[in-house]
């Protein structure tokens, strides 16, 4: 197995670090934030001023302000700190695309990550000292097993970095609460002498669980490396992603356009080696202001040309917002299929492979510029009910079940809503002598049998009336599909105009 | 010496359609598209393909007569290779009829767009696609740098287009091949025989570069074009007029 390599970030003074950002008047003042807690105002965090006078959560708001004098003592916001460390872990995406929010910290799995800054020194130093910068008090901490990494970035005295293979010599000196436990089974082994992990580790397996339960036994393995630890990552991982880091924000269309040009290249490699292609594809860019963009194209066929998707990316370009620039770009291909190799008997009859992909190629540019569901193409289906002999195709490979020909012809131009007519029939069964539609009246010269249509009664079961469509031709030639609507006696007659014959 | 002169004033023209694009006519496509007659009208007798061609249809029975005319030519075109691309933003054609005409309507696809402005760039890069035999855009107006535009993409990729215009107080010259109006006419039956006969048409050309407008009735019956021999022409051209008149 590949060895692992994890960052935990320890947020020391999150809450107070976060309402310093946004009220710089509270930098040089000591403050808590408190909770009420079973009718006593509970600190819940504290700044760094408060902590030297000896202040630490779980106080009663009382007596810190008895310590203190002139603490100011603010209400905490609950649900805050998560909310914070969501950002905070949005943020670490350019250090690693692995990340899980830790209680009061995050978990960066950095397998593979690190030689982007060079050595693992200059990444962790280049992670702190940015969140430094940005003003929150934080603590990292490099090693093998999560929990050493979480023990190291809270406990760890000498280095923060624990070479591979190191983590058991380093985890030895740390004292028991550095084994992420419950707090009873620390004052517990604090009582029984137990005052670093050197001590524990030469006991029996089988009295450690005894005495301690099974947590402590699973904490202790999981530090050591003997058990996996599962982390919750806050981004998913796509199977088929790509991502790509700039040292510079890039900010002109040309670049983004190379930039895109070389993830998309990175992609189509690895799709191509495995006889994929990408339906939907999503570019998201991590501005420097934290802000993130986003541009989403689809295609009508798996395609994995990369000539081809920079070209409906191109279309997106000019909706891209650099701002102050972009430093990370990822591309996700969220829906992949399997290119069709074999030529399949495409709709295209005897167009050739190239053609077909010049048009899937066209129809995907389209689609991506005023949107794939303006796009139709039909296949006849076994309805005679008009509005209803023709389906949407689902694919560009969709070929017809049936027959086009229903037997009767059928106009070449249908009204969307048939439109109310007025009509003169000799006989109610009979064709119109004449119909007036938006005020002209046009004389019936020759006209075709009727054809009656009934509406399926699975479909609408008591909506609709049977239809009598007529085919019927005026004095100057123009032809009409008119139907009466209801039985010739019902009171509910009316006569509609719904196409035009060629 | 008229024959002579004749002859030159031939070749001189041929020489002409030469110089202005108009390649003498290969042997395939000298079997024509089953227009007849209104071939004739184009320069070296040949159905241009590769050009766009304008069509006018302020009515929706023109607009019927248009679509019918055109599938006609439609599944000529598509017989080689291909589909069909129809863009419009009020769609009104029905597939269902195509296949009266001999086209599959399974290979039309339909682009529904929101603004003329959205048609004309989506004509234009479907024009852009050789494996496209033709592409249909609905309009109200075409101006000359409009057709412009399009001419330039179908010199090179060879796809025809067909322009359907609804607005007739706009005309202004483009630079379309040809200029169409279709009008319905009153279909025939044989004898007494009652119902609507074959769908049959005016057909106009009111201009076609290098060619002769003119007027002829066609009507489609079955599996192709038929037209009114040259006699029978005149009579009903009379007929229309009265009717019209």
């Amino acid at each position: 197995m590949m060895s692992r390599r994890y960052v935990s970030l320890w947020f020391r003074h999150l809450l107070t670090d976060w309402l310093t950002l946004r009220q710089p008047e509270l930098k040089d003042v000591p403050f808590v934030l408190v909770a009420p807690e079973k009718n006593r105002l509970i600190v819940k965090a504290t700044n760094r001023l408060t902590e030297q006078y000896g202040i630490s959560t779980g106080m009663a708001a009382a007596d810190a302000r008895a310590v203190v004098p002139g603490l100011q003592v603010l209400n905490a916001e609950p649900g805050k700190a998560e909310e914070i460390l969501k950002k905070a872990a949005a943020w670490c995406i350019r250090y690693s695309p692995l990340i899980s929010i830790d209680g009061d910290g995050l978990i960066l799995d950095i397998s593979g990550c690190t030689h982007l800054w060079g050595s693992e020194h200059d990444y962790l130093k280049s992670l702190v000292k940015t969140l430094l910068a940005k003003g929150y008090d934080v603590r990292g901490a490099m090693a093998d097993t999560v929990g050493l990494a979480w023990a190291i970035a809270r406990y760890g005295k000498h280095k923060p970095i624990i070479e591979t293979h190191e983590h058991q010599n380093a985890l030895l000196p740390l004292p028991p609460e550095a084994l992420r436990i419950e707090p009873e089974t620390i004052d517990l082994l604090y009582k029984l002498g137990f005052f670093n992990i050197k001590q524990i580790i030469g006991h029996e397996r089988s009295a450690l669980r005894r005495r301690f339960g099974n947590n402590f036994l699973l904490r202790l393995h999981q530090a050591l490396g003997n058990v996996d630890e599962p982390l919750q990552y806050i981004h998913p991982v796509e199977p088929y992603h790509v991502r790509l880091p700039f040292l510079e924000p890039i900010r002109t269309a040309e670049v983004i356009e190379m930039r895109i040009k070389d993830l998309l290249d990175m992609l189509c490699e690895r799709l191509t080696a495995e006889g994929m292609g990408l339906r939907k594809a999503v570019l998201k860019g991590y501005r420097v202001d934290g802000k993130v963009i986003e541009a989403v194209i689809g295609t009508n066929k798996p395609s994995n040309n990369a000539a081809h998707l920079l070209k409906l990316f191109a279309l997106k370009i000019p909706g891209i917002e650099p701002a102050l620039g972009i430093e990370l770009f990822t591309l996700d291909a969220f829906k992949v299929e399997e290119v069709e190799h074999k030529q399949e008997n495409l709709w295209l009859a005897e167009g050739s492979d190239e053609s077909t992909d010049a048009l899937a190629g066209l129809l995907d540019r389209v689609g991506n510029k005023i949107g794939a569901q303006n796009i139709h193409r039909y296949l006849p289906q076994a309805s005679y009910w008009p509005e209803r002999s023709l389906k949407p195709a689902l694919s560009l490979a969709e070929q017809p079940d049936m027959d086009w020909n229903n037997g009767r012809p059928r106009p070449s131009l249908l009204l969307k809503y048939p439109q109310r007519i007025e009509v003169m029939a000799l006989l109610p069964d009979e064709p119109p002598r004449h119909f007036i539609w938006k005020g002209k009246k046009h004389i019936i010269k020759k006209a075709d049998d009727a054809e009656r249509i009934e509406p399926e009664w699975w479909q609408h079961p008591e909506r609709h009336n049977h239809r009598d469509y007529y085919m019927i031709e005026d004095e100057k030639g123009g032809r009409y599909w008119v139907f009466r609507s209801g039985h010739h006696e019902g009171e509910g007659t009316r006569w509609y105009l719904h196409g035009f014959f060629a | 010496m008229t024959e002579a002169r004749q002859n030159i004033i031939k070749r001189l023209q041929k020489d002409i359609l030469g110089w202005q694009g108009f390649a003498p006519p290969s042997a395939a496509e000298k079997k024509g598209i089953g227009l007849g007659p209104i071939e004739d009208a184009f320069p070296n007798g040949i159905f241009p393909t590769g050009n766009i061609h304008e069509m006018l249809c302020a009515e929706k029975e023109q607009a019927a007569a248009t679509s019918g005319l055109m599938m006609g030519i439609l599944s000529v075109l598509m017989k080689n290779n291909g589909a069909c691309i129809w863009i419009s933003t009020g769609r009104k054609f029905f597939p269902p009829s195509a296949h009266h005409f001999g086209v599959a309507a399974h290979r039309l696809v339909f682009i529904d767009t929101q603004r003329e402005r959205d048609t004309l760039w989506v004509m234009e890069e479907a024009l852009k696609c050789e494996g496209v035999a033709a592409v249909i855009a609905e309009v109200n107006e075409l101006s000359f740098a409009q057709s412009r535009r399009l001419q330039l993409v179908v010199e090179t990729s060879k796809v025809t287009g067909f322009v359907l215009r609804s607005d007739m107080r706009k005309l202004s010259t483009t630079t379309c091949v040809a200029r169409w109006q279709v009008n319905p006419l009153p279909s025939q039956t044989e004898g007494d025989l009652p119902g609507v006969g074959f769908p049959r048409w005016q057909v106009e050309l009111l201009r076609v570069r290098n060619g002769l407008p003119g007027t002829w009735q066609l009507s489609w019956s079955n599996h192709g074009f038929t037209w009114a021999a040259e006699q029978d022409l005149e009579t009903q051209y009379t007929d229309v007029q009265l009717q019209v008149g």
